[in-house]
């Protein structure tokens, strides 16, 4: 008993030591950058290797607006999608769409990023972009002109990778839902509407909540495909239909290729930055998960 | 007395399987019709059959009419049927993620009245009426899963009281609770029958013979006998019947 305490005891630690040399080794290669430029790394806009200023702005702000704008539409879509499939067909007929839903993550990455540079971008070039700016161009965010490759397109990319996985959350989320609770209401009068939103939807809340922050990890730290559709510029730029970067992107695009120790150490720092995002969104999902648990 | 609720030749199937043949009852108004029998016999279907909502679970089919005031309750809107006739299930079933208050009014939301002022007054009548206000009005703000079994129970029946139903369906309500609890339960439908029809299953037969007014035997789908609970009890006139309540088979 003693003996596989000890044993299993080495697994655990390994893993969290694990976990914690990563950490300190992304921290120490990092200095060099840490101690140059210090706190203006991260506010800083310019990022050029040539001249050896690196700011990282650029890409946290890519890798934050894409992922924002792709949670803005597959949120709405997936629990759409997820309470269709859970409250209105046959379980047969969900069976399968569930099926064809769940490939699309089963897609390799680079899949989804060839899709995006043949279809995708020539789709936002001539048909989404024009309408944006002929019909919202007042907006700022939506002003020409229009390349292809761009935030926007990254964005939706991003979209189509998550749409699955919050699906399929927020559906097995409603199936735990328990039939006498749906039953309660439909006996006080409800209609089927109202027994989703009122019932349904607020006990697998934590669920949702789950696959959404799930669906957003995800998301922050995608690299291959949104690489290929969002235009790799090192800029903020105003309009979404201006080509961007992502903090995982550039680390991918420009590491093999990064010549000084300066240049590589900020590509490191980059990848701390991206690991603290998504430790900050886990820590985030945790502390509200607790809060709905402790409500509901 | 006159018939609240008349059930003419029903039959009831889930897929293939046959569940209620040819059922004929009518229930008074302002008393208690308890649905007795063993497991499987079919009063679960039955009682579900008069708020349709046996209509929620999947394969259920049924022939035959419902009459709520001698009109068919099949040929009316479900929601509209289920607003005038109650229901209590096996198990409490209050809603997590609203308050005892919220959980008291939530029928009545749903028929769309906002009014705070209003919906807290009817909380706090219907809450009165089952006899839970001593024990909650404290408790008003938490979550309606925070009480006890026994309350969360009569909250449940202070949530189908507030709809204002004629008729309240009670589908074994004291199942899932202790005994102290199921005596207060007891005591509460009583109180009940003066401004409700009530028809309540149990497979407790003690239960029936101290709360109702009248009782139905059910074996294997079918209505065995019907009479007023004491001659049912006392001089049960089908030899099924005097089996059942002697504790012979069930």
């Amino acid at each position: 008993m003693e003996k596989f305490r000890i044993f299993t005891a080495v697994f655990a630690l390994s893993l969290t030591a694990l976990a914690m040399l990563l950490l300190t080794q992304l921290i120490i290669s990092s200095l060099p950058v840490m101690e140059t430029f210090g706190f203006r790394f991260v506010i800083e806009s310019v990022w050029d290797p040539v001249k050896e200023v690196f700011g990282a702005l650029p890409f946290i702000y890519g890798t934050l607006v894409t992922s924002f704008i792709a949670l803005l539409i597959a949120v709405p879509l997936s629990i759409g999608a997820a309470v269709f499939l859970t409250q209105y067909i046959s379980p047969k007929l969900s069976y399968v769409l569930s099926f064809l839903i769940e490939i699309i993550a089963a897609i390799p990455s680079v899949v989804i990023g060839l899709w995006g540079i043949f279809v995708l971008i020539p789709f936002i070039r001539e048909e989404v972009g024009p309408f944006l700016i002929e019909y919202l161009g007042f907006i700022p965010v939506f002003q020409g002109p229009v390349y292809g490759p761009s935030i926007l397109t990254g964005a939706l990319i991003l979209t189509i990778m998550i749409v699955p996985i919050i699906t399929s959350m927020t559906k097995d989320a409603i199936n735990t839902v328990p039939i006498l609770q749906r039953e309660g209401m439909i006996a006080l009068g409800a209609t089927r509407w109202e027994v989703i939103t009122k019932v349904t939807l607020p006990y697998a809340r934590p669920g949702i909540i789950g696959g959404v922050m799930l669906g957003l990890g995800r998301a922050i730290g995608e690299t291959m495909a949104i690489t290929m559709v969002i235009g790799n510029a090192p800029e903020i730029p105003a309009s979404l239909l201006a080509p961007g970067d992502t903090l995982a992107s550039v680390i991918a695009n420009q590491f093999s290729e990064a010549t000084s120790a300066l240049h590589e150490s900020a590509l490191i720092e980059l990848g701390l930055i991206l690991f603290i995002i998504t430790i900050v969104i886990n820590i985030c999902a945790r502390l509200i998960l607790r809060r709905e648990v402790a409500r509901g | 007395m006159s018939t609240k609720i008349r059930i003419k030749s029903l039959n009831g199937w889930f897929g293939e399987k046959q569940v209620l043949k040819d059922i004929n009852l009518d229930i008074e108004e302002n008393s208690i019709t308890a649905i007795i029998g063993p497991s499987g016999c079919g009063k679960t279907t039955l009682i579900r059959c008069i708020n349709r909502m046996h209509e929620v679970t999947p394969g259920a089919r049924v022939e035959g009419s419902v009459l709520l005031d001698e009109q068919d309750i099949y040929k009316e809107d479900p929601v509209k049927v289920r607003e005038r006739i109650g229901m209590v299930f096996q198990r409490p079933n209050p809603f997590p993620t609203m308050s005892v208050l919220e959980n008291a009014v939530a029928g009545l939301k749903l028929k769309g009245i906002r009014n705070r002022k209003l919906l807290a007054e009817k909380a706090e009548e219907v809450i009165k009426a089952v006899g839970l206000w001593d024990e909650v009005k404290n408790e008003l703000n938490k979550p309606g899963t925070s009480l006890s079994g026994g309350q969360q129970q009569r909250l449940c029946i202070a949530r189908a009281l507030a709809v204002e139903p004629e008729v309240l369906l009670m589908d074994e309500p004291a199942s899932a609770l202790d005994p102290v609890s199921t005596m207060r339960l007891e005591d509460l439908i009583y109180e009940l029958k003066k401004e409700y029809t009530i028809v309540i299953v149990t497979h407790n037969m003690q239960q029936a013979a101290r709360v109702s007014d009248y009782t139905a035997f059910l074996y294997m789908g079918e209505l065995i006998e019907y009479s007023n609970t004491k001659e049912l009890f006392e001089r049960p006139k089908n030899d099924l019947t005097e089996r059942y309540i002697s504790g012979r088979f069930g």
